[in-house]
Parts: C-alpha cells; sequence; structure tokens
C-alpha cells in the first residue's frame, strides 16, 4: 500500500505551509516522514527528504537524532498524552532541552521559566512546579510548544495542534503560534483538516487526496480560484461565515477511497461530478494553473459552467 | 436612573416573537455529586437554572465550550438524565413530573442522536435491529410490519434497505450516523435533540449529514436542538441560537443577528475566536483573547459568572446577577451592559 505516493514540496524559513485533507488523506504520514518517524512496517521506499542540502532519509541514527531533536520540533493534537503525567512539567521542559546538549544543565533550568512566559503561561515562575493534571488543556499545548520551541529550531511540524481544544484556546494557540513563526524565523508545516485554520495561518497551501498531492498553491488562490474539484468541493461543503440566508451545502457523495483498494485514473474520479472519461484511466499529472499554483485534473474548475448549479443536481 | 415605571422583564418561555412553544423549559437544574468538599458534599452546577422555549418547526442552535453544560442540558430534556428542579414541558406535559403510560406516549415522542457514530450503536446487533429496537421497546410494532418500517426509513436517510442484516463496523463514520438518524426517526417523532452530530465526522461528510437534516426537517416537521460547539455549522442550520457558559443560558437570538451583533460579552468573544475559511475575511478579523481559565462548575464566580474573564465588567457584574431578559425584539441577553464590548 502506498499510503504517500510521489510528494514534491519545499518549506522556506519564516514561511508556513498548510497540509490539507482528511483522514486517510496521508497528511500525517508525509510529516513523520520527514522526521523518519514513520511506524513499523512503514517506510520510504524512495524519495528524499532535503533539510538545507542534508539527505533525512540517508541519516545515519546519530544524525537523525541530533536533526529531530536540534533542528525540528513537532507539536501534537492531544497535549494529554504527550506529557509525562508522574513529571513536573518544569522538570520535563528541561529535559527536553538537555537531552540534546545544546545547553548545559545550569543554562536549561534557567531557560524554563522564560520559554513558559514565552508561551505566555500565567505565573510561570509557580506554575513551573505543577503537574500537567494541574494544567488545563491550553496550558498544556502551550508546554508542549515551549519543549518544541526550547532549542530554536528551524523547522517546526504542528499535526492537528488545535483540534482538541475549545474555541476561545484555539484563538489564543493560533496567535501564538503565528508569533513564534515570526519570532523564530522558522520554517512551519502545520497538519490539518480545518480549511479556516489554513486561511487563518499560511502562506501556501497543499491539498491532499488519497495519498497525493491534488492541489497546491498561495492561499488566497486556492480559497479564491481552486482548480481542482476535491479543493473546490471542500470549500463549499462548509457554510459560509457571511452566509446571509440559508445555502445549500455541497456535499462530496462517497467517501475517500480504502488506500488497498485504489481507483484506477484520477483517485477522486468516483466522487467527482465534473469528470470526464479520460479521468478513469489516467491519472493526471500535477501541471500548472496559475503563479505558484498546481493541479492534478484533466478539468479544472476554470473549465466547468457554472459548477454551483452542476453540483446541486 | 430612568424615571418610567419599569415594565416586568421578558424571559425566554414568553418571547412575543415565538409561536406556542413545542418545548418549554423552566428553571432547569441539574446538579452531580462532586465527592467531598471542604464543608461537606461538592456539586458540579451542570445545568444551573435554565429558562428556553423552542418552537414547533424550528432548529435551535445550543452553544458553548466544554463542560458549559450544553450536553447535560439535552439530556435532561429527553429525560436520559433526572433533573434536581425545574420543568421541561413538552406540548403542555411537565416531562419532570408524568410517569407511567403517560410518560411512554410522550416520550416516544422525543429522539436523539448522539455524536460519536462507532460508540452509541451496539457492535453486536445488525443494522435492523438497532433501528428496529425503538418499535419493540414502545411496543409500536413488530415482525413484518416492524421490518417494512425499518426499510421506509432506511431510503429515508439515503441507507441502502438492504443492508439491513449488517453491523455497524461495516460502515463507515458518515454511514453509521445515518443508521443513528434512522432510529431517531423510525417512531415518527416530532422533537430531535442531536448532540454533537456532525463534529467526528469529515468535513466532506458534515455537509451530507447537515443537508440530510435539513431535508428530513422540512418533510417530516421535525423540531431540532442541535448542540454543538463549532459556531459556523450551527449558525448554518440554526434559526436561532442559545449560547451557554457555566450551567447558564447568557444569550439567544436569530443566528444571524447573534452573528453580526452579539448582546453578551461572551457571544462576543465566541464569535471571534473562530477562524473562517475565507483569507480576506480572515485578515479583517481580530480576535478577543480571554484572560484565565474557565471557572470551576463546582464552584462558580458569584453573580455573573462571566465577570472573572469579562473585558468589561464592572463592580456590579459580581454582586448582582443579570437576569435572562428580552433587551430588542426576540433577543435576550444576561448582561448588565449588553451590547458594550
Amino acid at each position: 500500500m502506498h499510503a504517500v505516493d510521489g510528494i514534491d514540496f519545499e518549506v522556506d524559513r519564516g514561511e508556513i505551509v498548510g497540509i490539507v485533507g482528511e483522514s486517510g488523506s496521508g497528511k500525517t504520514m508525509t510529516a513523520l516522514s520527514l522526521l523518519r518517524l514513520i511506524p513499523e512496517p512503514g517506510k520510504i521506499t524512495s524519495g528524499r527528504i532535503l533539510y538545507g542540502d542534508k539527505d533525512v532519509a540517508q541519516m545515519t541514527d546519530d544524525e537523525i537524532r541530533e536533526f529531530r531533536g536540534n533542528d525540528v520540533a513537532m507539536i501534537f493534537q492531544d497535549p494529554m498524552t504527550s506529557l509525562n503525567p508522574v513529571l513536573r512539567v518544569g522538570f520535563q521542559v528541561e529535559e527536553a532541552m538537555a537531552a540534546h546538549r545544546r545547553f548545559t544543565s545550569q543554562q536549561a533550568r534557567d531557560r524554563v521559566v522564560p520559554l513558559l512566559q514565552r508561551v505566555r503561561i500565567p505565573a510561570a515562575k509557580d506554575r513551573v512546579r505543577d503537574f500537567p493534571h494541574q494544567f488545563s488543556g491550553g496550558m498544556r499545548q502551550r508546554a508542549m510548544i515551549a519543549m518544541g520551541v526550547s532549542n530554536e529550531p528551524s523547522l517546526l511540524i504542528a499535526d492537528e495542534p488545535t483540534t482538541a481544544l475549545d474555541v476561545t484556546v484555539q484563538a489564543s494557540i493560533i496567535e501564538l503560534l503565528r508569533d513564534l513563526s515570526r519570532e523564530l524565523r522558522a520554517a512551519v508545516i502545520l497538519i490539518t483538516h480545518n480549511m479556516a485554520l489554513v486561511a487563518s495561518l499560511c502562506n501556501r497551501v497543499i491539498v491532499m487526496y488519497a495519498g497525493r498531492i491534488v492541489e497546491e498553491g498561495p492561499t488566497r488562490a486556492i480559497f479564491k480560484n481552486p482548480q481542482h474539484p476535491y479543493t473546490w468541493s471542500l470549500l463549499r461543503s462548509m457554510p459560509r461565515a457571511d452566509e446571509v440566508e440559508k445555502e445549500r451545502l455541497i456535499s462530496i457523495k462517497g467517501m475517500p477511497p480504502d488506500l488497498a483498494r485504489m481507483p484506477p485514473g484520477c483517485k477522486f474520479h468516483p466522487r467527482c461530478r465534473f469528470r470526464i472519461d479520460r479521468c478513469l484511466t489516467e491519472e493526471p499529472p500535477l501541471a500548472e494553473v496559475g503563479p505558484g499554483q498546481i493541479a492534478r485534473c484533466w478539468v479544472l474548475m476554470k473549465n466547468v459552467e457554472n459548477p454551483e448549479a452542476e453540483a446541486l443536481k | 436612573m430612568s424615571a418610567e415605571p419599569a415594565e416586568p422583564a421578558v424571559t425566554p418561555t414568553h418571547d412575543p416573537t415565538l409561536k406556542k412553544p413545542l418545548v418549554r423549559i423552566e428553571k432547569l437544574v441539574k446538579h452531580f455529586p462532586a465527592g467531598l468538599g471542604l464543608f461537606g458534599r461538592a456539586v458540579v452546577h451542570a445545568v444551573d437554572g435554565v429558562d428556553l422555549a423552542i418552537a414547533p418547526g424550528e432548529t435551535l442552535g445550543l452553544v458553548g465550550e466544554s463542560g458549559c453544560g450544553k450536553s447535560t442540558l439535552g439530556r435532561v430534556i429527553v429525560r436520559l438524565l433526572p433533573a434536581t428542579s425545574g420543568h421541561v414541558f413538552f406540548k403542555d406535559v411537565d416531562l419532570t413530573a408524568v410517569r407511567g403510560e403517560k410518560l411512554r406516549r410522550t416520550r416516544q415522542q422525543i429522539q436523539m442522536i448522539f455524536q460519536d457514530p462507532y460508540a452509541s450503536l451496539n457492535p453486536r446487533m445488525t443494522v435492523g435491529d438497532i433501528v428496529a429496537e425503538p418499535l419493540r421497546n414502545f411496543g409500536v410494532a413488530r415482525g413484518r410490519k416492524a421490518s417494512q418500517r425499518v426499510q421506509e426509513v432506511m431510503r429515508v436517510v439515503g441507507l441502502n434497505p438492504n443492508f439491513v442484516n449488517r453491523y455497524p463496523h461495516e460502515f463507515s463514520g458518515g454511514q453509521r450516523q445515518r443508521i443513528g438518524i434512522a432510529r431517531s426517526l423510525v417512531l415518527n417523532p416530532t422533537f430531535i435533540v442531536a448532540d454533537e452530530p456532525v463534529s467526528a465526522l469529515d468535513v466532506s461528510i458534515q455537509a451530507q449529514i447537515v443537508n440530510l437534516m435539513e431535508d428530513l426537517q422540512s418533510k417530516f416537521d421535525l423540531t431540532f436542538l442541535f448542540i454543538a460547539h463549532d459556531l459556523s455549522v450551527v449558525r448554518h442550520i440554526s434559526d436561532r441560537i442559545a449560547v451557554m457558559y457555566l450551567g447558564k443560558i447568557v444569550e439567544i437570538g436569530p443566528s444571524h443577528a447573534i452573528r453580526d451583533k452579539p448582546l453578551h460579552p461572551y457571544t462576543k468573544v465566541l464569535e471571534s475566536s473562530v477562524p473562517v475559511p475565507d483569507p480576506d475575511l480572515e485578515a479583517a478579523r481580530k480576535p478577543i483573547l480571554l484572560k484565565g481559565e474557565i471557572p470551576s462548575p463546582v464552584n462558580p464566580p458569584s453573580a455573573c459568572r462571566f465577570h472573572t474573564r469579562c473585558p468589561i465588567a464592572q463592580p456590579i457584574c459580581s454582586e448582582v446577577e443579570p437576569p435572562l431578559e428580552m433587551k430588542e425584539n426576540g433577543r435576550f441577553a444576561a448582561c448588565h451592559f449588553p451590547g458594550q464590548l
């Protein structure tokens, strides 16, 4: 099975790139493969992952350890299961720094409180001695982010960082991520199913479907002028924020394909309302559809007349 | 202070803009014991004095963050949980007091759809048995008649009626939610409480279920209480929205009016916090960030429960509890300074 098949993309320093897709689209696998953390028996069968000019796929065990700890930080969805419940939060942040020997143990200890302050944990001086259960969900996510940024990484991978949180808490974590990406000048990869989060944070968007990139481009172009029918339908399956009268949502019929039984041709064709005969047999390549925008489609939405009417039939 | 004699305040159960309510909730309270506190037994004030009316044929959205009591309120309304005090009237029958045959007949018209289509369907029962169970429980139909009715509702919710002998694990999340909806429809109810019915589903599937619920509502004249934390979906599906904070309803109003001009500061904060899938609107959105954490429902703040985090709180807010009353036509808020944030 190919969970992720032929993915190419780049992320620059200071840039936030969103990878969006539904469950099973391969977005998390893509991120894990960047760190070579794919669960057994999965493996990277081909391709290169270049960090600067080093190939992550070819690194030795020592090099990859160094890379994961010092250059990259990963923030996961569930801050409850990512922290050790029997160790004090401050100690865990300190340990994250000590493990990679970028700082002496004294330096690491001194940096804990400023780090917690930096991620805006109130009364950080007192809270360093708290255990994770004394922290709320939002605070735990902040502590995880503090750990992530403690070694001043140049690449930050956030996998659904706000999904488990309440909206008001979500808002503050979004602000924090935005500020940190600026302060650290890090490259940020945001993995999410939430298009609104992408619109809020990202400079560029990669849309994944069935293990492939189906569309990629600058955020504004993707939202205002999506060319792949999947991107287009996904955006119209959500209620508009400025909706005045109830508008019918456009739903995508069926469900994503089983990785073990992929359809021939374009992987989206069984669910696509705009398909042509060619889509059934031949998989389209990613082709340029606008400035910096590419899409994997034989049809493209700009060639469809009145797609809303067609989709609501 | 104004010199005119004060008119009696209008409460949500006497909303003049509403048809005669199908469901009327008065001073509803639900407390849970929470073990021993400092001074005897501690109590979780999950729902703490709720007044609410739901008009026939409407969808009322109930929003709030986790722990605000919205799911508990839904469960007390359908009598999955007994009320601590207060009343739930369904067509003038007090559900908190009625017993026996009358309760059965009334309860039959009220159904529930649950959030998690994985946990709410018995994995050892076939789809046909799951959907038919309410028919048997209420002694409405059995045998051939029951299976005819099951196939009918399966078709209505977009499931292949030939799948009656399959088990829930053979279905995707979206299809399972359809099974849950079929079960809720089989008794021909008038009122359905849907507790986060789409939150567990992928975006492309959410739209299928939202559209289905809208179709069913117009086809069968259903009244919905739609409980969710996702404001954008709630706003889309609901005619009116009630916002809950720490066991109390702080605002009620038409869903678009609430978005365009929130009266309660907490509603304003919620509205400003939700990212929207439009980069231009996003660039203009200014989230209002709240200080502190949501207080514990074991020991909620005095007077207005939001005063500890409210950006515009004044001394009066911690001394006098603002009642939930009509501030404008059809719009209710529990705030001393409505519309001022």
